[in-house]
């Protein structure tokens, strides 16, 4: 019997599927705002696929999911039913995650953008850093650098759109902005997102298990330790 | 143990990569030319997925410190053992103590160092890949420098004749290209969300790949293709080959050491058998894209899995037919 008590009706929308090569498949939602209930849909439909055979890797995006697979052991449109019939999969049954708490020194030298972004908001930089730090953001996925968290629920406020100038270098650990999204740099790269303070806590570790310090799902808290000029 | 006297413009440890860790943003680097890691692997007698050492465009020198029997493919990069010429798609032994110098392509990009055994660097997360992004994997995590020393596994390395053998490059088709290379792509998502202007533009021109396409991805110069209103898209899993086309309208190809997840419009993403042909186009050199449909891609993909299938026996016939020469 399948029973959709407590589901949104956003979870139930159709996919779109697309090929990404001969041997992935993109489903995503109808473009929208993020929506968590629709994320969880999606890490449903990856955890119900993970461990079946024929299938290589599962890339949870935004609002979306990437399925590598063997082309000898499904056709596309078989791989899209089958998808299609997970859509009554209980998300409920979903690990809602652990609170993960960063402690973050906002401004100064390792945050630079913090004072300009605050100006954009209309904010003094302690309040920007306040705001940031009292909002409850929740691991979308991961991408970009190995361990590197997309978060989602940044109070549209901070939003703001990433730099024209791309920084050459930004440290691991540094707190970030780009448009909607925050997140935590987990390896030292060039980025063109917004660095507004710096952690101490290492996100990635290849020689541990698992090797990310978060997990699909983690509810993350900045913690404010101080505001510097 | 292998002592890199010059690592020649860039090189890293590889096997054929990481998979099975996009989820967690690593991405699967990898051999650029999966086809000459594979072949090198079997010429020395490994399994296809062990380490090699990718080169360069050349200029490399390295010293063997024990015999070792080795083998390079992909680009000819005009190599000597000490005075003694090595042909790409070659397999030598090496005394301890010789030094392997070599020269500059004149055709393709990237050279495998093959050695029986493997390179034995320690396994992170399932592969000897170099992450250069994540600085794990291969030798610390980053490029060979000179003076790096490189621990070989020790192996009952296969009887070979002193003068070598090789496959018939030409023949099995394993040269770079030369001039314009042709490459099919599978049309992605936003292909058919392309004006036909676009579209026709993206098949119609030569494209021509700029000097600062490197692992992680190719960018290609040629008319801007740009769209009157710019596509938002959500971050979305990529994989090696992923066309893009961002808002400047100049299309990139996302390749082994891309990020895991990206958020440009996707024109294609290029057939898996065309990888390693991508991986030898030089700088400063042209690209024409050939739209295929699924069937012509897995057909393509099967060919290529054949010719591998059918490889082994060849190989060692020549390795048989070479040692009986020397002994007549």
């Amino acid at each position: 019997m399948e029973t959709e008590v407590g589901m949104s009706a956003s979870s139930l929308e159709p996919m779109i599927f697309s090929d990404l090569g001969e041997a992935g498949l993109l489903c995503e939602y109808e473009p929208g705002p993020l929506d968590l209930t629709r994320q969880r849909r999606i890490w449903a439909v990856a955890t119900a696929l993970k461990s079946e055979p024929g299938i290589r890797e599962l890339v949870p995006g935004m609002n979306n999911l990437v399925v590598l697979y063997d082309p000898a052991a499904f056709t596309p449109d078989r791989l899209m039913d089958w998808i299609r019939s997970l859509k009554h999969a209980p998300i409920d049954k979903i690990d809602t995650g652990r609170l993960i708490e960063i402690p973050v020194i906002y401004g100064g030298e390792t945050g630079p953008d913090l004072i300009e972004l605050a100006e954009r908001a209309g904010l003094d930089p302690v309040e920007f850093a306040t705001q940031h730090s009292q909002a409850e953001y929740t691991v979308f996925a991961f991408g970009s650098q190995p361990g590197f968290g997309y978060l989602g629920g940044l109070p549209a406020r901070l939003a703001t759109p990433r730099r024209d100038m791309v920084h050459p270098r930004v440290e691991a650990g540094s707190v970030i902005i780009g448009g909607a999204q925050t997140a935590v740099q987990s390896r030292t790269t060039p980025s063109g997102w917004h660095v507004i303070g710096k952690t101490e806590l290492v996100f990635f570790d290849p020689d541990s298990d698992p090797p990310t310090l978060l997990a699909l799902g983690d509810q993350i808290r900045f913690k404010l330790l101080e505001v510097l000029s | 143990m292998i002592e890199i006297l010059s690592p020649g413009i860039m090189a890293s440890v590889q096997d054929m990569g990481r998979p099975g860790w996009r989820n967690l943003g690593v991405g699967s680097c990898g051999a650029m030319d999966g086809t000459a890691l594979h072949i090198g692997n079997l010429l020395v007698g490994n399994d296809p997925n062990l380490a090699g050492i990718e080169f360069t465009l050349g200029g490399f020198s390295i010293r063997f410190q024990k015999d070792t029997v080795f083998a390079l493919t992909g680009a000819d990069m005009h190599a000597r053992l000490d005075d003694e010429p090595i042909l790409s798609w070659w397999v030598r032994r090496a005394r301890a103590g010789q030094t392997l110098v070599a020269g500059m392509t004149e055709h393709g990009m990237r050279a495998m160092l093959t050695v029986a055994g493997g390179i034995d660097v320690p396994i992170v997360m399932g592969s000897r890949s170099t992450d250069l992004k994540g600085g794990f994997g291969g030798l610390s995590g980053r490029l060979l420098q000179a003076s790096d020393r490189l621990k070989v596994v020790t192996t009952e390395a296969p009887a070979i004749a002193a003068s070598g053998f090789g496959l018939d490059a030409p023949r099995l088709q394993l040269l770079p290209p030369r001039g314009e290379a042709e490459i099919r792509f599978l049309p992605a998502a936003e292909w058919m969300r392309s004006p036909s202007s676009i579209r026709d533009g993206f098949l119609s021109t030569a494209w021509k790949l700029l000097p600062d396409s490197n692992r992680m991805g190719y960018r290609l110069s040629g008319p801007e293709l740009r769209r009157d209103t710019p596509l938002e898209l959500f971050s979305h899993g990529i994989i090696p080959g992923t066309i893009q086309l961002p808002p400047g309208g100049h299309p990139v190809i996302q390749l082994n050491d891309a990020n895991t997840c990206g958020g440009y419009p996707k024109l294609g993403v290029v057939i898996g058998a065309d990888l390693p042909l991508l991986a030898q186009v030089r700088l400063g050199s042209f690209i024409r894209f050939r739209q295929v449909d699924r069937a012509a891609s897995i057909a393509a993909s099967e060919q290529r899995q054949a010719f591998l299938n059918w490889l082994p026996g060849r190989i060692e016939l020549a390795r048989d037919y070479s040692r009986r020469w020397r002994a007549a």
